[in-house]
């Protein structure tokens, strides 16, 4: 991206040099698994004049995904979010309240009906027509039903939205149940977690506006360049659930030196996310849960978070420990014994005698066969 | 078409309990590794992951069973149907060789129950060298049963079987002689990846060839060796005649080989190695010693006449063959700091047993079954 292009965007910015810029959009193209050449691409469209608007609906939700995603302490990227998009209607961020911003958000559907990207933030109760979460007098669902319809794409933030998450943890009162089950027959991305990570969320939208389509997700709506590999894959802990060495209670010698978290109910083995890979906030090593000492709960896997107790040791989907552990000092091979070298030596004696036995005997036949004249 | 003679006799006699008495041994540490695992009863680690029953049983064990391999190549390529009387026998050494270096593989891998794998097709590594040397070799031993069955057709009398057999041997024999120049090679082409963990007296770019010539160098080796042997122990005339026509074209390939393995490494610059008189250096000189001394006996005719002369140049090239192999695949090897190997008893006895498996094979089969050629009256 030429300097001039960046000066046209970087009071946008509020400020962020172009340095920083380009850092940040090569961390997202790492992110999304892209070669980097694709940094400058994604600085374009990024900057592009024209803003995507979003519209940001929250229904039964604690805040904390828009939370989340307000606290990466990499400078200026609430600015990325905030002044890069075009942020129409959010709930918890709206200057206006009340009929103003229903008005608001109303008005941006009519424009930009068939552009904009709806996100979807918390369940949607669905018992009793919906009437556990009303808007404006109108139930969530409704409003949902009714934007999606006119979406160019529909995100749903957090595990929530993505499969009902804590809302519809068991005996789920109101009927909670997530965007992707709500709006079936329509592609839902659903980017879970609880909070999921703003930079899964982040990519997902840049990926959408730089090649004008949705990233390749799994069969849960994930993208797949997040969610394609097991906590326990990439978990800094690893090496000590592969040698055996466990926490077995909070606050043991083990917990204290940072051995696995698998007896603690660590949920890692058999949740998908990419947590131990691109860590929270920016704050270097370790700022992740299990990072922190406290086992994964299974936030972005649906039937495991908010479902399996928190301390319920995990089933090991496909990784499971060793039969035997490794030595700690290597074995080398040990030289020859006595008897092994006394065993060949006997044998090349008996055959170098029966060698020269027979070498004799043909000696002797020699003139034998010769005068047969065979 | 040859005739051919039951030799007969009583099959237990001494030299066979011997043989069982080892084989015995053998079965005893074979069934502790089955049970407690390879460590239990081998030297091998980590860095020397091939012990002795690879470089000897594999790699020695199916040149010495090279012989129907040398012997078809004369009989059936260079179409020299006098030398016939031979294929049988040979054809019989290479069975057992091969049958039991595959059994002894399967005591060598980890996880033998996973072995099947290797042919199932679309499992296939086309990229390995031990893929093809594992696939070749067993489908090798495959076409070495079906090349003997003639003879136990014949001892059962199922002539309509023969019959039906005879219209398509001719497949068999010809994969009897593409296999092994196959497998031969690749079992050189295996080492070729150890690098510079493989001394540079051994680690060339032309062990393929090195290792396919002395495939049939021991081949016929074996093959004089066998036939001088088996006229001593059962009492038959020697095949002199046929020996030193074969015998007459050792020279040449001794040749080749020679100024092949010895250029090799001067031309790398090694040779000076050859002299340090350390225990490669010496190694080097004496394998490549016996060759030259089987050369230099087998170029004059008249010593070619001689059996005495005949079996001692057989005895140097089947050990400098040996000792080039076994060399190459362990003594030469070194994968680095504080590494050893050298056999324990009981991985010995295991090898033993399946040299007395097949000694003990041979009798029983040259004196119950049509191998050996019928002796004409004079």
């Amino acid at each position: 991206m030429k300097e001039q292009d960046f000066a046209r965007v970087s009071e946008r910015l509020d400020g962020i040099s172009r340095r920083d810029f380009m850092k940040f959009c090569t961390v997202i193209a790492a992110g999304m698994g892209l070669p980097l050449e694709f940094a400058p691409q994604i600085a374009a469209a990024i900057t592009a004049p024209q803003r995507p608007p979003v519209i940001w609906l929250s229904g039964s939700a604690c805040t904390g995904c828009t939370e989340s995603l307000l606290r990466p302490s990499h400078p200026s990227l609430e600015h990325l979010i905030l002044d890069l998009i075009s942020l129409d209607y959010n709930e918890t961020l709206n200057a206006g309240a009340g009929h103003q911003a229903e008005a608001a958000l109303q008005a941006s559907i009519q424009k930009n009906a068939g552009k904009f990207i709806m996100v979807v933030e918390g369940a949607i109760p669905v018992k009793d027509g919906g009437v556990y979460c009303m808007i404006g007098g109108k139930p969530f669902s409704e409003i949902v039903r009714d934007t999606a319809a006119k979406a160019a794409a529909v995100i749903a933030i957090g595990s929530c939205a993505s499969w009902g998450g804590v809302a519809a943890a068991k005996p789920n009162p109101t009927g909670c149940i997530g965007a992707p089950e709500f709006l079936k027959g329509k592609t839902v991305v659903t980017i879970p977690g609880c909070p999921p990570n703003a930079y899964n969320f982040l990519s997902t939208v840049i990926h959408f506006l730089t090649f004008k389509k949705l990233p390749a997700l799994d069969e849960k709506g994930r993208p797949k360049f997040a969610y394609g590999r097991l906590i326990h894959e990439n978990c800094e802990r690893r090496p000590h659930f592969d040698a055996g060495r466990f926490a077995i209670k909070f606050g043991d010698e083990g917990h204290r030196k940072g051995y696995c978290l698998f007896k603690l109910g660590c949920k890692g083995p058999m949740t998908f996310a990419n947590c131990p890979a691109i860590l929270f906030n920016e704050v270097g090593p370790g700022a992740w849960p299990v990072g922190t000492g406290h086992p994964c709960f299974g936030c972005t896997e649906e039937g495991v978070g908010f479902n399996i107790p928190l301390h319920t040791q995990a089933d090991l989907k496909y990784i499971t420990p060793g039969a035997a552990y490794p030595h700690i000092v290597t074995e080398r091979g040990e030289g020859a014994s006595v008897g092994a070298v006394a065993l060949v030596a006997g044998v090349a004696g008996v055959a170098l005698g029966a060698g020269v036995a027979v070498a004799k005997n043909l000696g002797k036949t020699e003139h034998g066969s010769s005068s047969k004249g065979e | 078409m040859q005739e051919r003679q039951v030799l007969g006799g009583k099959v237990l006699t001494i030299p066979f309990k011997v043989c069982a008495a080892i084989v015995l041994i053998g079965l005893f540490f074979i069934g502790k590794r089955f049970i407690f695992g390879i460590g239990s009863v081998s030297n091998m680690n980590d860095g020397y992951p091939w012990g002795i029953w690879i470089a000897y049983d594999v790699v020695v064990g199916t040149a010495l069973a090279c012989a129907g391999y040398s012997i078809a190549l004369i009989v059936y390529v260079f179409n020299k149907g006098e030398y016939s009387p031979l294929v049988r026998p040979a054809l019989m050494t290479s069975m057992f060789g091969y049958t039991l270096a595959g059994i002894s593989v399967i005591f060598d891998i980890g996880r033998y129950w996973q072995a099947y794998n290797i042919f199932l097709p679309w499992l296939s590594n086309l990229h390995s060298v031990m893929f093809e040397v594992a696939l070749c070799i067993g489908t090798y031993i495959l076409v070495l049963w079906m090349e003997f069955a003639p003879v136990l057709l014949d001892k059962f009398k199922a002539d309509e079987l023969k019959v039906r057999l005879n219209r398509i041997i001719f497949v068999f024999i010809a994969l009897g002689i593409l296999l092994p120049t196959m497998h031969q090679s690749s079992l050189g082409t295996m080492m070729l990846m150890a690098g510079h963990k493989l001394s540079p007296l051994w680690w060339s770019g032309f062990l393929p060839l090195l290792f396919l010539i002395t495939a049939v160098v021991i081949g016929y080796a074996a093959v004089i060796f066998e036939s001088l042997v088996a006229a001593i122990a059962f009492k038959r005339p020697m095949e002199m005649h046929l020996l030193s026509k074969i015998s007459a074209l050792m020279p040449w390939l001794l040749g080749l080989y020679l100024v092949v393995r010895i250029e090799d490494v001067n031309l790398r610059g090694y040779l000076p190695l050859a002299f340090d008189g350390g225990l490669l250096g010496n190694l080097f000189l004496l394998e490549n010693l016996l060759f030259l001394a089987a050369l230099l006996i087998l170029a004059y005719p008249s010593n070619r006449q001689s059996p005495r002369l005949l079996f001692i140049a057989s005895c140097a090239m089947l050990l400098g063959g040996s000792m080039y192999r076994f060399n190459t695949y362990i003594v030469g090897f070194d994968p680095g700091t504080g590494w050893q190997y050298f056999p324990s008893v009981p991985e010995l006895f295991i090898t033993f047993g399946i040299i007395a498996a097949e000694v003990m094979a041979y009798l029983w089969f040259v004196k119950t079954l049509p191998v050996l050629p019928k002796l004409t009256k004079a």
